[in-house]
């Protein structure tokens, strides 16, 4: 039970001082110890493959994603603010804000899960594997296909964009 | 080579492994349980006889840690050595040979002189990154070295899924060396920064490819069954070691290559050349956290020689099956300290690569040799029944589509290249 | 193919690496103050007075005091003073001799023209470099005693330049001591041959042996006179 305290903890709370800080690039460095947090929880679990592709992707990759996001969008040095605009626009975020938790927890509470007790059956790679090219095969095939349609994507935008430039210049 | 019966699952206990696990029964060639393959074993089992029995599993970790800190530490130093030696002798002069013996404390007058240099921050860094990054690059350095079966009885931490957890730890390496060059709050910091990151992300992709083939053939992702299903040898003497076969040398070959850019080696030392954008994104980096850095370079290239090894070279096992009386940690220590000896031999050879130069080979000829190899081992897999005097014509085919594409590439990539011509020199 | 050229060049460094090990041509590092470099002969850092022998160094320097070194030098780092008497050189004539010949080596270039006019072979280039010292002017200017150096040491420095300035004074000395006997013999001669004319004819035949023997040596001693 500890460690899953502990867990949570840590996740929670890097989450929270993500979301307070003013500079931009501490709160994704902060995001990215939520995402290890979770890392760490499906190692807890024993899912030790997610656990470890989770640290892969999150970590290693989609950091670098919003990196590079919030450097090359940023319009200067100064950090963000953290007060609202307006009372309304404040009570609009709490209201929006509260409808996705209640939206979320009544999901999750509704679920049924199955309950196994003494965590022995974890399922192996080998398992995950012919799950994935089995049962599994169309959905990996369209998540595949939607990758490759946004790099292509990002690909051609990346490429255009010098010829664009150097027609508007004399 | 039979593909192996397909493991059953393997459950890990708690998540945590079995510390210094023995692996399954003795493998095909290899020698019976001699004294010298069970004495770490037998030395740990007596320190961690004086614990009461709740608290022997943190000993076990603790040794463990300590052990792979103090030897792959103690190896980090000599190896800034022998690589200036060997450079030095490459280059018509001794390496350093005043410090002591020929040289022998050189690296740990080095170490001295990084930890009495000032700690220079500028003003306006981040100084919570700033400290933060080579820490944090060095953490991850280090997590790799705790699945590396090192004998046959010495892996750290047995997992069913440890290459990607492997892998994992080195992916988030690049993310401390963007939070260096962010952190330093100097532009050009940050540009080599970002070009470093460009680099790391463009040889991950031939890096992971070129362990895929391995893990088809063998089945599994846990290194200790990969090292296993190395095992055997043929006709008494070939040993089974996935590099002697067409797909694994052409993977390891690009696993090789890909791990000289993923540890910035030479010839694609361009983050941290002297001349390139000062040091890259080291520049505002003095004293002990540039050592640090370099430490996790070092880690890094070992970390990485030592997946090599596992994953191609047969991991612990000896090349001759007479040889078996040499222990397995012997055998693992010496492909190790080869493969590493090969990174300083071409560091010595080749010139550094420019940035565009770099990312072509990535994306124009590692990747797409990569995903060919891929189908290669899957025609391997697949043929691997066939009748006696097929299996030469298997070997044919495999070899034809390794060197095939690598010639059709490499004529179409240098079509409009001539070698050079000199018009002064002769 | 591609990747030849890398496995070529691997087998050079490693043919390099190897040999560095038995070759002397792929090591050329010369581990400086265990083994001393071998200095070219025409190497050269700062002037020192040649003297005859070792065992008399101040009685035998070749040096007058004639101090056209001391004019010559650009960046006037020598100090002459003559002597106020006259010792015998090493050939027993009687000459002048430096009582005070400094060389101040902080301000000399080693540009060698002392060496180049001296008319008497007496100042050489020396080739000693490791000189340092911790006082900044004092241990710098070299006197008399410090700069004086037998030939044998000249010998031992510059070979082939001693020898052919040996040759070149023994030569000249056979040349003095043959034009002095065919003096003496002709002065023998003249007398014997015609007496009553002995005086006139005897100071007539002198002069024209001085002009003489210019054209036998190179460089004539001015100390004839």
């Amino acid at each position: 039970m500890i460690p899953l305290i502990l867990i949570v903890l840590v996740t929670l709370a890097t989450a929270v001082v993500a979301m307070s800080r003013r500079n931009l690039i501490h709160s994704v460095l902060l995001l990215i110890g939520t995402w290890a947090g979770i890392a760490a929880f499906y190692l807890w679990a024993g899912a030790e493959f997610v656990a470890f592709a989770q640290m892969l992707i999150y970590v290693g990759a989609v950091s670098m994603v919003v990196l590079f996001a919030v450097l090359l969008t940023r319009r200067s040095r100064e950090d963000a603010t953290l007060i609202p605009e307006s009372l309304g626009r404040a009570f609009s975020a709490f209201i929006v804000a509260g409808l996705a938790f209640g939206l979320v927890a009544f999901a999750v509470l509704s679920t049924q899960l199955p309950a196994r007790k003494g965590g022995a059956s974890t399922i192996s790679v080998q398992q995950i594997g012919t799950g994935l090219m089995g049962s599994h095969a169309a959905a990996l095939l369209v998540i595949g296909l939607i990758l490759t349609v946004a790099l292509l994507g990002a690909v051609v935008i990346a490429a255009t964009e010098p010829r664009e430039s150097e027609e508007d210049a004399p | 080579m039979s593909v192996p019966s397909l493991p059953g699952t393997l459950t890990s206990s708690n998540g945590w492994g079995t510390v210094l696990a023995p692996s399954s029964s003795a493998a095909i060639g290899s020698s019976p349980d001699s004294w010298l393959e069970r004495a770490p074993l037998m030395l740990r089992d007596y320190a961690t006889g004086w614990v009461p029995e709740p608290w022997r599993w943190l000993l076990n970790h603790l040794i463990s840690i300590a052990l792979i800190l103090a030897v792959f530490g103690l190896l980090f130093a000599f190896l800034t050595l022998a690589e200036r030696k060997i450079l030095g002798r490459v280059q018509n002069r001794p390496g350093p040979n005043r410090t002591g013996w020929g040289g022998v404390l050189q690296p740990f007058a080095d170490a001295i002189k990084m930890l009495t240099k000032e700690d220079i921050v500028p003003t306006a860094a981040d100084h919570v990154l700033h400290f933060i990054a080579p820490v944090a690059l060095l953490a991850f350095s280090i997590l790799a070295f705790a699945v590396i079966p090192y004998g046959r009885y010495l892996v750290p931490v047995e997992l069913d899924a440890s290459v990607l957890y492997f892998f994992a730890a080195g992916a988030a390496t690049e993310l401390a060396v963007f939070m260096a060059g962010w952190a330093s709050h100097n532009k050009y910091s940050l540009l080599a920064a970002m070009r470093a990151l460009a680099q790391l992300i463009s040889y991950e992709l031939p890096l992971l490819l070129s362990w895929v083939p391995v893990v088809m053939l063998a089945g599994t992702l846990s290194t200790t069954r990969i090292v296993e299903a190395q095992a055997g040898y043929t006709g008494g003497w070939v040993p089974h070691w996935f590099v002697l076969t067409p797909w694994g040398f052409a993977g390891f070959v690009i696993f090789f290559v890909a791990a000289l850019a993923e540890s910035n080696r030479s010839p694609f030392d361009l983050p941290e050349a002297e001349s390139e954008l000062i040091a890259g994104h080291l520049t505002e980096y003095s004293g002990f956290k540039y050592a640090l850095f370099f430490m996790a370079e070092y880690f890094g290239m070992t970390a990485l020689s030592g997946m090599a090894v596992t994953l191609f070279l047969g991991g612990w096992h000896a090349p001759l099956p007479l040889l078996n009386v040499i222990p397995s940690y012997v055998w693992f220590a010496i492909k190790l300290l080869s493969l590493l000896v090969a990174f300083i031999w071409i560091r010595a050879t080749l010139p550094r690569l420019r940035m565009d130069q770099l990312t072509r080979f990535a994306w124009k000829f590692l990747v797409p040799l990569a995903l060919i190899n891929l189908g290669t081992t899957a025609f391997w897999a697949l043929s691997a029944d066939w009748p006696g005097a097929m299996q030469l014509v298997r070997w044919l085919i495999a070899t034809a589509i390794v060197i095939g594409p690598f010639v059709l590439l490499g004529r179409t990539l240098s079509a409009g290249i001539a070698p050079r011509t000199y018009r002064y020199a002769s | 193919m591609l990747g030849t050229g890398i496995l070529q060049g691997l087998a050079v460094t490693a043919k390099n690496f190897v040999g560095s090990f038995h070759d002397p041509a792929r090591y050329t590092t010369v581990e400086y103050p265990e083994v001393k470099p071998k200095l070219p002969e025409a190497y050269r850092n700062f002037p020192f007075l040649v003297s005859e022998n070792a065992t008399d160094p101040m009685g035998t320097l070749r040096c007058v005091a004639c101090q056209i070194c001391e004019k010559e030098c650009p960046p006037q780092c020598i100090y002459i003073e003559k002597s106020r008497d006259k010792k015998p050189d090493a050939s027993g004539k009687l000459q002048l001799y430096p009582a005070i010949f400094d060389i101040d080596t902080s301000v000399c270039m080693s540009c060698q023209i002392c060496v180049e006019v001296c008319p008497f072979d007496a100042i050489k280039m020396d080739q000693e470099f490791e000189i340092a010292t911790t006082n900044r002017f004092e241990s710098l200017l070299l006197n008399r005693e410090d700069l004086a150096k037998p030939n044998s040491y000249f010998h031992a420095l510059h070979p082939t330049e001693a020898a052919e300035v040996d040759a070149r004074l023994a030569a000249e000395k056979a040349a003095k001591a043959a034009a002095a006997a065919k003096a003496a013999a002709s002065a023998t001669a003249k007398p014997a041959s015609a007496s009553p004319s002995g005086p006139t004819i005897a100071a007539s035949t002198p002069p024209p042996q001085p002009l003489a023997a210019p054209s036998a040596e190179a460089q004539t001693p001015k100390s004839t006179a």
